[in-house]
């Protein structure tokens, strides 16, 4: 038997969330005495040998010619088969853009239970349950998958990469599926942005900013803490800021190890999408504003005159 | 055209989280119920421009639920759509939920299902994936944009750092983010309407539950927050640095 681990590539470079899920799967494969066998799709050679540190014990290039920035649903037929041909119990996916397409078809085609957001490893003491993030980040469920075969997307940020130093096989065959439908037209990427879902630290801002032209200050304290930039929502409906960059129960959901709040009040909307972050901070010049109440620490006071010295202080630190 | 947009019902964004008989059970206790935003202004909104965009459309709404869902699905209808459909059973989990979705999408003929990215309970982000599957539709996820021009689709999606368009002929399975379309408020003769507008009430496909959720928990309680006076940043670099171990 075997764990099968879905090797996310984007524009061409292998993901921090898939060295999460390789991790995950490695915990897995010791709990079970299974082989971790990682699949990739497409022109990525050069990074694959790498993952044997993480835990792969054999690395399945799936169309090594193939050059795509992106992957395509017709994947989830070369996964399922190859799972079946493995004998894979469980299929790891991250919960990432890529996972939420092919998990679920992939799933759907091998009749398997599906839990996605998963953030810690399966409970095998009696059959194989998993706790799942719910209900917008308020809460967790823990639940039981009954089909032979699983299929789990983990959540980013929630699982600890570990580096064991192993050696993977790599192998590579053709891509068995049929021809997608959908057509590829145009591919915009903003380049160089950090993944907001994947980001380590997360600066953000909102309605107290009082404009888009304000934000110069909160790009650069993001720069000095190598951080992604996130909004509130009526930021990004005002359109001073990307839509992509709004978080909450309505954008995007996060859960990086530090979260910055400036001039957010800290609606309950806005918290669903980041009160799994591991220490938030905010800073907001009314002591009553509801997001303190969520914080770990808190500055009350003027962001315009907060922010900057806060940069200043990081360049400091980071200089000394 | 035949478009079926796939309807959820969600306990309001602002209610109370809480659990009864042993943290097995979500405390419906003074819940409001509201159609899943996902759902409503994007999927819903963008099918409903579709059909004013084309009369010859046919639209319809479906839902997973047991009869609580029903003044659920009649907001839907308020804001559009021809008629409603709800498959009688509790929506227990989401392959559940895409074989009874599947099975109506196969025997209806759909060009188009309409999803939403994620129920704000659930938060799957899976039903659109499974019913595309089981059908074997194409599935796009995400999308952003959505333009029709007679069988075929022109769709902006978000991919990994960025977006790609693509284009599909129908059949296709689509789940709708933000950008799909802009929310809109139902009207008085909007809100008359749904309540002449059919209601179908169809008895479940017989099928497994694939997975079961046998317990919730409530996340640790913050410790309360340290505060720092404005001036003094540089310790809550020292905390950050030192204390929390985040930057
Ligand atoms: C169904 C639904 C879904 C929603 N989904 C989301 C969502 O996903 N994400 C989201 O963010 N919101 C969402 N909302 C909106 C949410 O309820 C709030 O309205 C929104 O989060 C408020 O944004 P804000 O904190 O930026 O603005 P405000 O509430 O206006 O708060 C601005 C804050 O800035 C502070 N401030 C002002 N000036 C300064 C200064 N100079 N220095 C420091 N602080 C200052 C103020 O004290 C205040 O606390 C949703 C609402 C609904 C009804
Ligand atoms: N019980 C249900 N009835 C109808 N559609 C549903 C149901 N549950 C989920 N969906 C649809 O599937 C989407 C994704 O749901 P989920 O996978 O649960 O996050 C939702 O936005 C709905 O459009």
């Amino acid at each position: 038997m075997s764990i099968l681990v879905y090797i996310d590539i984007a524009n061409g470079k292998i993901k921090k969330s898939t060295h999460e899920v390789i991790s995950y799967g490695a915990d897995l494969a010791a709990a079970t005495g299974d082989q971790l066998i990682g699949v990739a799709i497409g022109n990525c050679q050069d990074q694959l040998e790498e993952l044997g540190t993480f835990g792969l014990q054999e690395v399945i290039q799936l169309g090594k010619e193939i050059v795509r920035n992106t992957p395509q649903e017709t994947d989830a037929w070369a996964l399922a088969t190859l799972a079946t041909e493995k004998k894979a119990h469980t299929l790891l996916f991250s919960h990432s853009l890529g996972g939420k397409l092919l998990a679920p078809l992939t799933a759907a085609r091998l009749k398997a239970g599906i839990v996605s957001g998963v953030i810690s490893q399966p409970d095998l003491s009696n059959g194989f349950s998993v706790k799942r993030s719910v209900f917008s980040g308020k809460a967790f469920a823990k639940i039981a998958i009954k089909t032979e075969v699983r299929v789990l997307t983990i959540n980013p940020n929630s699982y600890p990469v570990k580096q064991t130093g192993g050696v993977a096989k790599l192998t590579s065959a053709a891509l068995v599926a049929p021809p997608t439908r959908v057509r590829s037209k145009n591919i915009e990427s903003a380049a160089g942005a950090l993944s907001l879902t994947e980001a380590g630290i997360v600066v953000s801002a909102g309605r107290g900013l009082k404009g888009p032209e304000n934000w110069g200050m909160v790009e650069e304290l993001a720069g000095e803490l190598n951080a992604a930039l996130a909004c509130s929502r009526p930021v990004a409906d005002a359109h001073w800021r990307p839509h992509h960059e709004h978080v909450g129960q309505t954008g995007v959901a996060i859960a990086p190890n530090l979260y910055v709040a400036i001039g957010i009040s800290g609606a309950i909307q806005h918290l669903a999408g980041v009160n799994r972050s591991k220490v938030i901070v905010v800073i907001n010049k009314d002591p009553e504003a509801p997001f303190f109440k969520a914080a770990d620490y808190g500055i009350v006071g003027d962001a315009f005159e907060v922010v900057p010295q806060l940069t200043a202080a990081i360049k400091k630190v980071k200089a000394s | 055209m035949k478009i079926l947009v796939c309807i959820s019902k969600t306990p309001d964004t602002t209610a109370k989280i809480a659990f009864t008989d042993n943290n097995t059970k979500f405390d419906t206790n003074g819940v409001q119920w509201i159609v899943n935003p996902w759902d409503e202004w994007f999927a819903l909104v963008r099918a409903i421009e579709l059909k004013e965009a084309d009369p010859s459309v046919t639209l319809h709404l479906l839902t997973v639920g047991e009869s609580d869902a029903d003044p659920i699905i009649r907001k839907a209808l308020a804001l559009g759509g021809d008629e409603a459909i709800r498959i009688n059973a509790a929506p227990a989990e989401s392959q559940f939920v895409a074989h009874q979705i599947a099975a109506i999408v196969k025997d209806g003929n759909y060009d188009l299902v309409l999803t939403g990215k994620e129920t704000i309970d659930h938060n799957g982000s899976t039903v659109g994936g499974l019913i595309a599957g089981e059908t074997e539709m194409p599935f796009i996820s995400l999308a952003t944009k959505l333009d029709r021009q007679d069988k075929t689709l022109t769709i902006t999606r978000e991919i990994e750092g960025g977006q790609e368009v693509c284009e599909v002929e129908l059949p296709v399975v689509v789940s709708a983010q933000k950008g799909m379309a802009e929310a809109r408020i139902p009207n008085m003769r909007g809100i008359m309407a749904a309540r002449t507008k059919p209601l179908k009430v169809v008895e479940p496909i017989p099928t497994n539950t694939y997975t079961e959720t046998i317990q919730f928990e409530l996340p640790a309680p913050k410790s309360g927050v340290k505060l720092i006076a404005a001036d003094q940043v540089e310790e809550l670099v020292r905390l950050l640095h030192e204390e929390a171990k985040v930057i």
